[in-house]
């Protein structure tokens, strides 16, 4: 294997390069085709083996659906996503049936992903099942196995998922993901709608698995604290681009593109001196449809700093520093400078 | 959640510590207590079908003519329990053949409408599309199709050409199975357009389940309410139907003993001899309560979130 030519760099699991999906709106009796709502346009971005890449971003940036194309659940429109270096995009339903084993799902709502008619044993033993890893015995062996993995017992795997709370059905969901024994996890929201006592244990789940079992993440968020715990790697997205993504360090200490540190500066500081003192950045408006996106750089419409080459010119995914890039005029303009942008509406209010 | 439960060693397999899920399924319909009456009438019911020729008191097709004066006998003479019908053949006897002809026709018509709509409705819901579109069309015509006018020319064509019964009896349940899919096959689509988007589903599908698998092992069984509701309402429908051929005369054809067909022949002698209607009617009666109340009882029961 290593002396064969690879595409792509050994350490990266995943490549995703201009990523395209569109959802066509159609209209009348015929289906006449009028317009797309165009979710996610054109990304690109790599994930180490090993890592956990956060996926940033408001309702409605396309996040979730950049992940759904990346396991090939939803359909691309163009674009292409590596993964061990065999492209995705492209294969039969057939031919992708064994890579499920490798690539897996965690989903948003523990209440909606768990089949009610099903009990927790079949739920967890069903991927057994389907990729011939265990059968009678050794499939029970195993359901039990991950039952304790996830933190639950053994015997709950006769009860049926209403009877468990939020938390402990996102475990099952854990468990579910991880029967199967993949490599790469795509981890939608995985806590976004559970009480916040209930995230710090799955979160904690989420990176003991990780560090057990050598898995590599795509976790996407809204909640910056908590990508900011658990990510190496930040992304963030706006309207079906991406913006920013650098390591998380250099992200949440110096963020480049004025959406980021808007994003950045809605975070509360737990103390009250601090946070009294914190300065925010209003966005005015609200995200723009993404049926019809803005011209030239999609943020425009919001941005403080914005000038007359926002409206007209698409900017480029620029690399400032060794692996922190961002797509934003004014930084280019000012040699890789984070724009000020406290200052900026401080000046204009 | 567990509190009382001691942890739980790291080698045991156990599972018994949890009632299995059939017994939960039982547990909650005998709650139920109207629906389990219908359920025990129903299989009553159906007991007596099947042990028709054993529980007789006498051959349904034997004309008394000891005691027989060419009208009905009245309920309890010459041994007759129920009296007789107006050919002077035992009521009782062919109410529990009859059960037999009604109940087998139901159950086979029903079983035939709820395949095919069901089959068609998850094809139909699941995929969408033009596929969606053709079988919704298709549901459409067969649904314009007034059933009983083409029942009576159907059946008026082969009664014509044979006397068998048994044909015929396989033309009705083949009609009426053939024909009333199309309700059973609108419900289940809306369920399953509904049920396809649910996160479970696209788990379904993450985890490489071929479609086959999602749509009658993930979809079909959060389906399966509005089915058995339909079903136990379309069982008595079609007792009713059979009963409405019968009484027209284009049904079961006589001597063969239906509820049907012997309300039919009963109306002439009415006001001299209503309990040559009563009993049948009530067999009907009965029978489709019973039906309804049981599925009711095993919707709730099905359903593990109640």
């Amino acid at each position: 294997m290593s002396a064969l030519p690879q595409a792509v760099p050994a350490d990266d699991l995943v490549v995703v390069r201009d990523l395209t999906k569109y959802f066509p709106i159609t209209a009348g009796i015929f289906q006449r085709h009028v317009a797309d709502v165009k979710a996610v346009d054109g990304i690109d971005f790599e994930i180490r083996r090993g890592e956990t890449l956060g996926l940033v971003g408001e309702s409605g940036s396309g996040k979730t659906t950049a992940g759904r194309v990346i396991l090939r659940l939803t359909d691309a429109t163009r674009g292409s996503v590596q993964f061990q270096g065999r492209e995705l995009i492209g294969l039969t339903r057939g031919e992708l049936r064994p890579l499920r084993k490798e690539m897996q799902i965690i989903f948003q709502d523990p209440y909606a992903s768990l089949n009610p008619r099903m009990t927790v044993g079949s739920i967890i033993r069903e991927p057994l099942e389907i990729h011939h890893i265990a059968r009678g015995k050794a499939a029970d062996a195993r359901v039990q196995e991950l039952l304790r993995l996830v933190g639950l017992q053994p015997s709950h795997a006769n009860r049926y998922p209403h009877e468990f709370s939020g938390g402990q059905r996102q475990r099952i969901g854990v468990a579910r993901a991880l029967a199967v024994d993949p490599k790469f996890i795509v981890a939608d929201e995985p806590v976004s709608a559970l009480d916040v006592s209930i995230q710090a244990q799955v979160i904690n789940l989420l990176q003991d698995l990780q560090q057990k079992l050598g898995l590599t993440y795509l976790f996407i968020a809204h909640d910056l604290s908590v990508v900011r715990h658990i990510s190496n790697r930040v992304a963030v997205m706006y309207v079906g681009k991406l913006v920013e993504i650098a390591d998380r360090d250099r992200l949440y200490d110096n963020p480049l593109h004025p959406y980021t540190q808007a994003l950045l500066s809605a975070i509360p500081i737990p103390d009250p001196v601090v946070e009294r003192r914190r300065k925010r950045i209003i966005l005015t408006g609200d995200i723009p449809s993404p049926v019809n996106p803005p011209s030239g750089c999609r943020f425009h419409t919001r941005c403080p700093i914005a000038f007359e080459r926002c409206k007209v010119e698409v900017p480029a995914f620029n690399e400032y520093e060794p692996g922190h890039r961002a797509a934003c005029h004014w930084v280019e303009e000012h040699g890789g400078k984070a724009p000020d942008l406290i200052a900026v509406t401080a000046a204009l209010t | 959640m567990a509190a009382s439960v001691p942890l739980t060693p790291a080698t045991a397999t156990t599972a018994d510590d949890v009632a299995p899920s059939r017994n939960t399924v039982w547990r909650r319909f005998r709650r139920h207590k109207v629906a389990l009456v219908g359920g025990v009438i129903i299989v009553l019911m159906g007991l007596v079908a099947i042990t028709a020729n054993l529980i007789t008191p006498a051959d349904p097709n034997f004309i008394d003519q000891v005691n027989w004066q060419g009208y009905p006998l009245a309920p309890g003479i010459a041994g007759h329990l129920l009296g007789t019908d107006e050919n002077g053949r035992d009521l009782l006897a062919r109410l529990i053949f009859g059960a037999r002809i009604s109940l087998t026709v139901a159950l086979f018509a029903v079983i035939m409408e709820i395949s095919i709509g069901t089959f068609l409705g998850a094809i139909s819901g699941y995929y969408g599309g033009w596929i969606d579109f053709v079988i919704m069309r298709a549901t459409d015509v067969v649904l314009s199709i007034p059933l009983l006018p083409l029942l009576l020319v159907i059946t008026a064509i082969v009664a014509g050409t044979s006397n068998k019964a048994a044909l015929n009896f396989g033309v009705i349940v083949l009609i009426i199975g053939g024909l009333s899919w199309p309700a059973v096959a609108r419900l289940v689509r809306a369920s399953f357009l509904s049920l396809r988007e649910r996160e479970f589903a696209e788990a379904a599908k993450a985890l490489g389940n071929r479609d086959g698998r999602i749509i009658f092992r993930h979809l079909l069984p959060n389906a399966i309410a509005p089915i058995i509701v339909q079903a136990t309402l379309e069982v008595a429908n079609v007792i009713i139907l059979e009963s409405t051929l019968s009484f027209l005369g284009f049904g079961i054809q006589p001597p063969t003993a239906s509820w049907g067909n012997m309300l039919a022949n009963a109306q002439s002698n009415i006001t001299v001899a209503p309990w040559a209607a009563i009993f049948p009617g009530l067999c009907i009666l009965i029978t489709v309560l019973a039906i309804n109340y049981l599925g009711d009882g095993l919707r709730d029961a099905l359903d593990p979130n109640t």
